[in-house]
């Protein structure tokens, strides 16, 4: 029995010195399971961007744009431009530094280039917010439901009222 | 003193006691009020000693009376604590805001009183850069334009669910216990409210009911727990329950603070569980709770997720 045993995990330690990094490999790329999360919060009418940007040319220098989206001022990393995030080759889609492909419904791994330990704690269920159920499935907020991608600190709001003071107990 | 005035006084003495205990047992009990529904909460056991079906009984003629009351129905649970399962709460300081919405979304979903006023969750603002947090300076009735201000940082404080309760202990009726998912619970139709729970609690989290709760029928949340966010009476104390309506359900709800929260600052988890978001946060953050030093063990964990 005892030897059965000590095998056993002789077994699996050796598997695990082949191959250590598949199980990490992998959390990096997925969100725990029973997780849903919300659809990106965008502008009515705005997506998908192929309905006006399909068939445009496309212009890859850096400018401040007058056209169109100038309402757009981007207090995000400074000196970066739209193409930083953006798919110039299909708008529709986001574009990583490595040149990989994500959808907006994925655009957390877009924030997590650059914030990594957010990203971290936002798949841990530390960061952000869920609603549902504590014990089975919940729904999470995408980065860009609480942070506007171009100007992200979250914004001051209006408090709720105070309580009544005893004083003012009529 | 002759033997006739002595048997006379006698006499006297004998139809005021038989007289005074007629009057007292009408005033006690009044024959007026006599209807099957006040005689058995009269009568009624303890909660922890009755079994389901005297708890069923209990329920269906609370159900009936606040159906006369509110003039609608509203259902009362009696989820029992889930086996394997013990409940704590995190609190995020360095994102709480301070917008109240979650003292705001409870009121909502626990039935509270809106005049008098109770809440059951309190914000308390801190100048930051203090020597040390006092709870005693702490500003409660803050009302800026927006918040966060610069300067101040926010802690909400509602019942820290002790493991070591002392408002538990300080009971003189056993009206208020800690269940086995460690939410402390009271039972309002056995407290008698002598408020020393409210005494004993360090951390100034029950709250009394001075005069009947006053709440709109329409503002009712009907999904109620017998021991939860039922209407409450006149006299009785009430507290934060972890919302045991919503968390002991089959669908295993977050509480309504922790949905209400704008910035995500408030967690919900099964201590016993090690995938937990609980689990993770005590493990990997610096993690403190409210007035360790008296040995209540809450479980309540305010945690700073920003800035090691």
């Amino acid at each position: 029995m005892k030897t059965c045993a000590i095998t056993g995990i002789g077994i699996v330690l050796f598997l695990s010195l082949l191959f250590p990094f598949s199980s990490t490999e992998s959390a990096q790329q997925d969100i725990p399971k029973k997780l849903f999360v919300t659809p990106p919060p965008f502008s009515e009418g705005i997506f998908p961007c192929s309905q006006c940007h399909a068939g445009m040319p496309v212009n890859r220098t850096p400018r401040k744009l007058e056209a169109m989206h100038q309402d757009i001022s981007l207090k995000h990393m400074p000196g970066g431009w739209c193409f930083d995030c953006h798919n110039p080759d299909n708008r529709d889609t986001l574009r990583l530094a490595n040149g990989k492909i994500v959808k907006f419904e994925e655009s957390y791994n877009l924030c997590g280039q650059c914030h990594g330990t957010i990203l971290r704690e936002w798949k841990n269920g530390l960061h952000g917010k869920r609603t549902g159920s504590w014990s089975g499935e919940k729904q999470y907020y995408l980065c860009v439901s609480c942070h506007w991608p171009h100007d992200p600190p979250f914004q001051p709001i209006k408090p709720l009222p105070p309580p009544v003071k005893p004083a003012d107990i009529k | 003193m002759d033997n006739d005035e002595k048997e006379n006084k006698n006499l006297t003495r004998r139809t005021l006691l038989k007289g005074a205990a007629l009057g007292l047992a009408g005033v006690a009990l009044p024959l007026d009020r006599a209807n099957a529904s006040f005689w058995e909460s009269f009568f009624q056991k303890h909660f922890r000693e009755m079994n389901d079906a005297e708890i069923k009984k209990v329920i269906s003629r609370l159900e009936k009376e606040y159906a006369e009351k509110y003039k609608k129905a509203i259902t009362i649970g009696n989820e029992k604590p889930l086996p394997g399962v013990l409940f704590g709460y995190g609190l995020d300081l360095s994102r709480c805001i301070g917008c109240r919405r979650c003292v705001y979304a409870c009121v909502d979903e626990n039935n509270q009183s809106l005049d008098p006023q109770i809440h059951w969750i309190t914000v308390l603002r801190f100048k930051k850069g203090e020597k040390w947090v006092s709870l005693e300076e702490s500003e409660k009735y803050y009302n800026p334009e927006t918040v966060p201000q610069e300067d101040y940082f926010y802690m909400p404080v509602q019942c820290q669910q002790c493991e070591n309760p002392p408002c538990v202990k300080s009971c003189p009726t056993q009206a208020t216990w800690k269940d086995p998912d460690g939410i402390v619970v009271i039972d309002y139709n056995w407290c008698i409210g002598c408020r020393y729970c409210m005494a004993a609690c360090p951390y100034g989290a029950r709250r009394f009911n001075w005069a009947a709760p006053n709440r709109p029928s329409e503002k009712i949340n009907p999904n109620t727990h017998y021991l939860g966010n039922r209407p409450r009476y006149k006299g009785v104390v009430e507290k934060c329950t972890f919302c045991v309506q919503r968390t002991r359900s089959a669908q295993g709800r977050y509480p309504a603070c922790v949905e209400a929260c704008p910035v995500g600052a408030r967690k919900f988890g099964n201590l016993l569980d090690p995938e937990s978001e609980m689990r993770y946060l005590i493990k990997h953050k610096r993690v403190f709770r409210l007035k360790e030093d008296l040995n209540t063990n809450p479980k309540f964990y305010y945690f700073f997720a920003y800035g090691n």
